[in-house]
């Protein structure tokens, strides 16, 4: 079996904010997959099938929105499905929209992700009833702020180190006029004056609640080849998950996300992710995560990730720039946060990254993750096709 | 697009009106063995897990995490989710075992309707904006099909009652259908279908095993190969569908190969007898198929796994031996909005 190369050579946002009330969900959508094909200069007949994620159904108080959204997106006489692996939704649309390229199912696909908040409240919509969860569970930062606390105690980080990511992340969203949060007068210290939400998060470290969309183009050799622009190709992908709870789970460093990892690198060739990957744009909801994934996904060994971050080589003009976009910490509607960093590793590969580019950036990695730390989800893509 | 990709495995829950003392992890438990067991292929062998579900039955966001638990997920598995009828699902694995990623694919769907007012929760599938406001629910909107088909000479109602008596009766040497035998035709639900003309509301699993090559003749002695598989779906606004016909369904039939040589039989997801009608017209099916054996949708339809059912019927009626080339067909949406076709064949006997 030999895979039919994928590139990407469309890819189009909404600019992301709290409330889009000027446009319906299908409105919201449609702009993104507009947008997307504009970039390809292709039209809606140019599609053979569309893939479509978004999170929890109940976000939108929608059941299967996309059997609705089948009109706004260009999809009646044409195949559509609907992905939904909880956050990492996102970058897993992404790879099932792949799939159909690489079996050579389809030639062009689109593939969108969104999510519109402000149509409920995520952080409620997000907390189980109970019997579902124990009690005092309130919304994702609950959930997580222990794993963080875990994180710091093994690993004896300085407590300043979740500022400093969220201090990153907020000034490089200056420099993405699609980011949600566009702080201009953010300073470190107002990050670490803000209130504490879930010890050790501050409010700041935290993720917002966005409305927004993205839309890539995905296609074989052939649609590459009559691109206007430079693709960008998947040089590897992959999905791995695990249960939510079980005894001898690693919450801080689950396995399911190094296997994933390493599924990537085996597929792409890397032998050496530190060295061999230019930048990495990954699924950081509350500040900590930064240093937690860079351990998980092998560019620092276990315990040593806050260092990487607190000298200063995850900043945009760093040795390893991490979270180029803003990030999920300055842009986050939930199922379209994973599409968003898959989508921003194939502009930094194609050069289209404007003030937000790194310099020279040929193999970038984008990274989701969603559930309770259980489901993975991560491509790499770079600015040549891959060997075959 | 060579490689060769069959069902090898199919398994089913008895489909019940309400199983309100099992969680959905344990519904799904028993069938997820039993496709194991069929194949002799545990957890850590399988290359790919696909599921289908959905959040809105189950009252509650990110409900098929729980059912990971009941996959035995560890170590960790190359595994996705579709919010879609479990044949979907199937057709996501199916592309996965197309790449060479995988050589086996396990997948699932399951569905508890009786914890909610089935029809009230399917209105939530409407335009939000413009239609789901005015809650009307999944009987009524069949009924306006199956009047539309009424009116342009297509169908009648006894016509609709014998496919129902039909269904029932095949359904009668099915141990796992919901109802089975002589059922009334009874009242109208909605003019002009009948209880009778309506699928019962209940819960139930089902699961699939996929093999490519050697590895499904190594793993069933009578694999049913995927010979072709496509989905299609229309517009959403039933004001702009000719509600007695399914283009959706006769494109991806195409797509799928399905008229390229006859099938002896066909599973058909159609919950409505009204339904069946329309699909037999946009599949050019006529008496000699032999239709829903199984009782299909009328019989049991537990709502996200029906489709991926009549996808395990068919290809267990090749793997008894009971069929060389059979359709199967799942739908999803109002009134058969969209749709999705496998042609499905054993090898010579």
């Amino acid at each position: 079996m030999s895979k039919e190369p994928v590139a990407v050579v469309g890819i189009g946002q909404t600019k992301h904010v709290a409330a889009r009330r000027d446009v319906s969900i299908a409105g919201l959508v449609r702009e993104a997959a507009r947008r997307a094909l504009d970039d390809a200069e292709l039209t809606w007949a140019d599609i053979d099938a569309v893939v479509i994620g978004k999170a929890p159904d109940f976000f939108e108080g929608v059941m299967m929105p996309e059997l609705y959204l089948a009109d706004a997106l260009g999809a009646v006489g044409k195949p559509m499905l609907r992905v939904h692996t909880a956050g990492s939704v996102g970058g897993s649309t992404t790879l099932v929209a792949a799939n159909l390229v690489a079996a050579g199912v389809h030639g062009t696909v689109l593939t969108l992700a969104f999510e519109k908040q402000s149509e409920s409240n995520a952080m409620w919509g997000l907390s189980l009833p109970i019997p579902f969860q124990q009690p005092l569970l309130a919304g994702a930062g609950g959930f997580f702020a222990p794993h963080v606390r875990a994180y710091m105690r093994r690993s004896g980080a300085p407590d300043t180190v979740g500022s400093l990511v969220a201090y990153k992340d907020r000034r490089n969203a200056l420099k993405n006029p699609y980011a949600h949060l566009h702080e201009h007068d953010i300073t470190l210290e107002k990050v670490q004056a803000s209130p504490m939400l879930w010890d050790p998060i501050r409010y700041s470290e935290t993720c917002p609640s966005s409305d927004g969309a993205c839309a890539m183009i995905l296609t074989d050799r052939a649609g590459a080849a009559r691109a206007p622009r430079p693709p960008a190709w998947m040089l590897g992908g992959a999905m791995r998950s695990e249960p939510t709870l079980f005894a001898g789970k690693d919450a801080v460093s689950p396995q399911a996300g190094k296997d994933c990892a390493a599924d990537v690198y085996r597929q792409a060739g890397i032998a050496d992710p530190r060295r061999d990957i230019d930048a990495v744009e990954m699924y950081v909801p509350f500040s900590w995560y930064e240093p937690m994934w860079l351990e998980n996904l092998g560019f620092a060994a276990e315990g040593e990730g806050w260092k990487l971050t607190e000298s200063g080589v995850t900043e945009l003009d760093g040795d390893l720039p991490v979270n180029m976009s803003g990030g999920v910490l300055s842009t986050n509607p939930i199922g379209a946060s994973g599409m968003i960093r898959f989508a921003e590793a194939a502009l930094q590969v194609r050069g289209q990254a404007g003030e937000h580019q790194v310099e020279g950036a040929r193999r970038v990695l984008g990274h989701a993750y969603g559930g309770g730390s259980q489901f993975f989800s991560m491509w790499l893509v770079g600015s040549e096709p891959p060997d075959s | 697009m060579t490689r060769e990709i069959a069902v090898v495995a199919f398994a089913q829950t008895d489909h019940l009106r309400t199983s309100e003392e099992l969680s959905e992890v344990e519904m799904l438990m028993p069938v997820l063995h039993e496709v194991r067991a069929q194949t002799g292929l545990k957890t850590a062998d399988i290359g790919f897990t696909c599921s289908g579900s959905s959040d809105y039955l189950a009252g509650r966001a990110f409900s098929f995490t729980l059912a990971l638990d009941g996959v035995g997920a560890w170590p960790p598995i190359s595994e996705s989710h579709v919010e879609m009828d479990g044949a979907w699902a199937l057709y996501e694995a199916w592309t996965k075992l197309l790449t060479g990623d995988a050589d086996t694919a396990l997948v699932y769907s399951y569905g508890k309707s009786s914890p909610g007012p089935l029809r009230d929760v399917l209105t939530r599938q409407l335009d939000p904006y413009y239609v789901a406001p005015l809650w009307p629910d999944s009987v009524a909107l069949a009924a306006l099909q199956a009047q539309a088909l009424i009116d342009a000479g297509d169908t009648d109602e006894p016509a609709l009652a014998s496919v129902a008596a039909r269904s029932r009766a095949d359904a009668a040497a099915n141990c796992h259908a919901q109802l089975r035998g002589s059922v009334p035709q009874g009242e109208y639900l909605v003019r002009p279908l009948r209880t009778g003309d309506c699928p019962p509301v209940g819960d139930g699993a089902a699961a699939v095993i996929l093999a490519a090559g050697d590895r499904a003749r190594e793993l069933c002695s009578r694999p049913a190969w995927i010979r072709g598989i496509d989905h299609r779906i229309e517009a959403h606004g039933l004001g702009v569908r000719d509600l007695t016909d399914s283009p959706s369904t006769r494109l991806a039939a195409e797509q799928a190969g399905a008229f390229e040589r006859p099938v002896d039989t066909a599973e058909l997801h159609a919950p409505f007898t009204s339904q069946e009608t329309i699909l037999r017209k946009a599949l050019r099916l006529d008496d000699t198929v032999c239709v829903n054996p199984s009782g299909g949708a009328l019989a049991a339809n537990p709502v996200m796994a029906a489709g991926l059912i009549r996808i395990g019927e068919a290809a267990a009626r090749i793997h008894r031996g009971e069929s060389d080339r059979a359709l199967a067909h799942a739908t999803s949406g109002p009134c058969l909005q969209q749709n999705l076709v496998a042609v499905l064949e054993g090898d010579p006997r």
